[in-house]
């Protein structure tokens, strides 16, 4: 046996420390921290308040003539002649119907507390999206050559790289999240300081699984470009065909069953049970079971693949 | 050195002198079923020397070094390291070793010492331990003035010295040097030979290290491979392989130029005497030992000399012998290498 390291490492020592390397060059980054901050802020704005779906239905938008004169026939029974109908009262009529289709279609009255969810998931799959670029910027200066001569294990490369995006994923979630009550984000009467944890758990399992896929892809290569293009081709397609901006019962039928096996909208649906909707626990389950797998078979995948291609 | 640097490296014990701890048989290595970059292979290291791997770009230097660090695996052959064989226990190799490879990969965006300390972790080392043992070795490569400066302000030299910090953090009984003074400037150059011999005479280290550099070979090695084109062409040390080429050039004037050709060939160690254009060639061994008998047996006749130069023969002349060109030449030269140090870096990658 050696004797010149004593300190016999165990097989996972090596999470933990490179985790670490990565957080503290992000917390040395002020600029990319508050871009951080800013992107989800900026997209709350745009789709959250910009697309005011609620505001669509409001009786201010339906504007109808004092009095309607109508053919007396349309009405039960039928009258001779013809009615008058009090537009003011008909409008305000047509202005109560908003919520209730807002209700109906979206599960909450105003599209900002549905959308601002949505926003969650939308900086998880860009935060994880990028983390398989920098296990090819490690490569190119070197130091993923270094890591590999030590005794660290070759699986808590990759996981500290899919911690790494978990954890600041959840920050950027933690901030969207306090930004959308002060923007008046209207949580259910089912929600409780508990389902923040649930929440969470959530946010990170889908971590786990977008970033083991990313790391997974870009564990041979050498060239941050490659990375780019898969990102640029696959994030807004990701991103629209799940519920994060709209529910997928009104979406036809090809999009849905993309958007049906799309993992960010077992995320987004979840956060949304736990959050601005009535709690439904059997859809809940379903969420976690699927996020769950998904992060099992894509994490179990990246560390089998980093063993195999780590070491040429 | 004092006492508290003293205890960063490791003092080996029970290692006997002679021992061989790294051998490599057969080793080769393939790249894209078409590519060999090393090819069979056959070297030992022995305790306590700096074992050199001299070639020109691309000649598969990098490629040795990164299988015996456990970066690659063989495709043919064995080695092992410390009597761990590098493709089976390749964790027990990455434990007893420390490498300091060509690249710098210190993370720029951390300071100096918190890239030592990152090192520690992945040793598994004990926070405390590896707070002291960093302290000790950023005063030992005499960086701890700079040791919270971002590596990011560091001079290439500063960066080197950071490397070799690092790969000392572990206490490792071997050290590999992968083009240690790439791109340094010649002082820089001067210093890391010397923190690099002060690891071998003070800590009883081993080093095993390549370059292209002939000067570096020469001063730093206790031996020497010669390896071109994937082959190990000659293995000796410098004084060894300059002596097999037949020694030293003597160049001598005689006062009034009387003809003493006889008197000096009579002298032990020389090979050869020519005169030529009133002085005399002579080609001996050992010729920092024979010109002065040279000069003795001279004055001893009444012969008074009036001019001596000696010509050691350098690596190069080594080099060229071997391999049939100069390594200057394939160095400085030609988009071939560049062509195919690229390949290679590629293939690498």
């Amino acid at each position: 046996m050696s004797t010149s390291n004593e300190h016999h490492p165990s097989r996972f020592h090596g999470i933990w420390a490179l985790t670490k390397r990565e957080l503290k060059k992000w917390l040395k980054e002020p600029i990319i921290l508050l871009m951080a901050i800013l992107q989800p802020v900026i997209w709350m704005g745009l789709f959250g308040k910009a697309m005011n779906l609620g505001n669509m239905f409001s009786s201010s938008n339906i504007s109808v003539p004092p009095v309607i004169t109508l053919p007396g026939n349309v009405v039960i029974p039928p009258q001779s002649g013809t009615i008058n109908i009090s537009g003011t009262a008909l409008s305000q009529m047509l202005g109560n119907l908003g919520p209730n289709i807002m209700q109906n279609i979206f599960g909450v009255k105003d599209y900002f507390s549905y959308m601002s969810v949505g926003m969650i998931s939308f900086i998880v799959l860009f935060t994880t999206m990028f983390s398989g670029m920098s296990i090819v910027w490690d490569r190119r200066l070197g130091f993923l050559n270094k890591v590999l001569s030590t005794p660290v294990s070759r699986g808590a490369i990759i996981l500290s790289k899919v911690f790494n995006a978990s954890l600041r994923a959840m920050f950027q979630a933690t901030i969207i999240l306090a930004l959308a009550v002060v923007f008046g984000l209207q949580v259910s009467s089912t929600f409780s300081l508990l389902n923040i944890l649930g929440l969470y758990a959530a946010v990170f399992l889908l971590c786990v699984g977008l970033s083991s896929v990313f790391l997974a892809l870009a564990l041979r290569s050498t060239k941050w470009e490659t990375q780019m293009a898969i990102v640029n081709l696959i994030n807004l397609p990701l991103m629209f065909a799940s519920n994060t901006f709209f529910p997928i019962s009104q979406m036809p039928d090809w999009i849905q069953a993309i958007a049906r096996v799309n993992p960010i909208s077992y995320l987004t649906d979840a956060m949304r049970q736990l959050t601005v909707w009535q709690l439904d626990a059997s859809a809940l389950i379903v969420d976690f079971a699927f996020l769950g797998v998904f992060a099992a078979v894509f994490s179990v995948i990246g560390i089998a693949l980093s063993w195999r291609y780590l070491t040429k | 050195m004092s006492e508290e640097i003293n205890s960063t490296v490791e003092k080996p014990k029970e290692i006997n002198m002679s021992e061989e701890i790294i051998k490599a048989e057969g080793l080769t290595k393939v790249f894209n079923k078409h590519l060999t970059a090393v090819d069979h292979v056959n070297f030992s290291v022995k305790h306590g020397e700096i074992f050199g791997f001299l070639g020109p770009n691309g000649a598969g230097k990098t490629t040795t070094i990164n299988m015996l660090i456990t970066l690659l695996k063989p495709t043919e052959g064995k080695a092992s390291v410390l009597d761990f064989d590098i493709a089976k226990q390749n964790n027990d190799v990455r434990n007893v070793i420390g490498v300091v490879p060509q690249e710098y990969t210190a993370d720029d965006d951390l300071t100096g010492l918190e890239n030592i300390l990152l090192c520690a972790d992945l040793y598994g080392i004990p926070h405390q331990t590896a707070k002291e043992r960093s302290i000790e070795l950023l005063k030992l490569v005499e960086l701890t003035d700079f040791r919270d400066k971002k590596v990011a302000t560091y001079s290439g030299g500063m960066r080197r010295r950071l490397e070799l910090a690092c790969g000392l953090i572990n206490r490792p009984k071997i050290l590999f040097l992968d083009e240690p003074t790439l791109g340094l400037d010649v002082q820089t150059r001067t210093a890391t030979w010397n923190y690099i011999r002060r690891l071998k005479e003070e800590f009883g280290m081993t080093l095993f290290m390549t370059t292209h550099y002939l000067e570096e070979a020469d001063s730093l090695c206790d031996r020497v491979a010669i390896i071109d084109h994937g082959k190990i062409i000659v293995t000796g040390t410098p004084e060894e392989l300059k002596h097999n080429l037949g020694g030293d050039v003597i160049t001598l004037s005689v006062k009034d130029d009387p003809d003493v050709t006889d008197l000096i060939r009579a002298v032990g160690n020389v090979k050869e005497v020519k005169k030529e254009n009133g002085s005399y060639r002579i080609k001996a061994e050992y010729g920092e030992v024979t010109a002065p008998s040279v000069i003795e047996a001279l004055r001893k006749k009444g012969h008074v000399v009036t001019k001596l130069m000696l010509t050691e023969p350098t690596l190069n002349e080594v080099y060229l012998e071997y391999t049939g060109r100069s390594l200057r030449d394939t160095e400085d030269s030609v988009e071939s290498s560049r062509t195919q140090r690229m390949t290679m870096r590629r293939a690498r990658a």
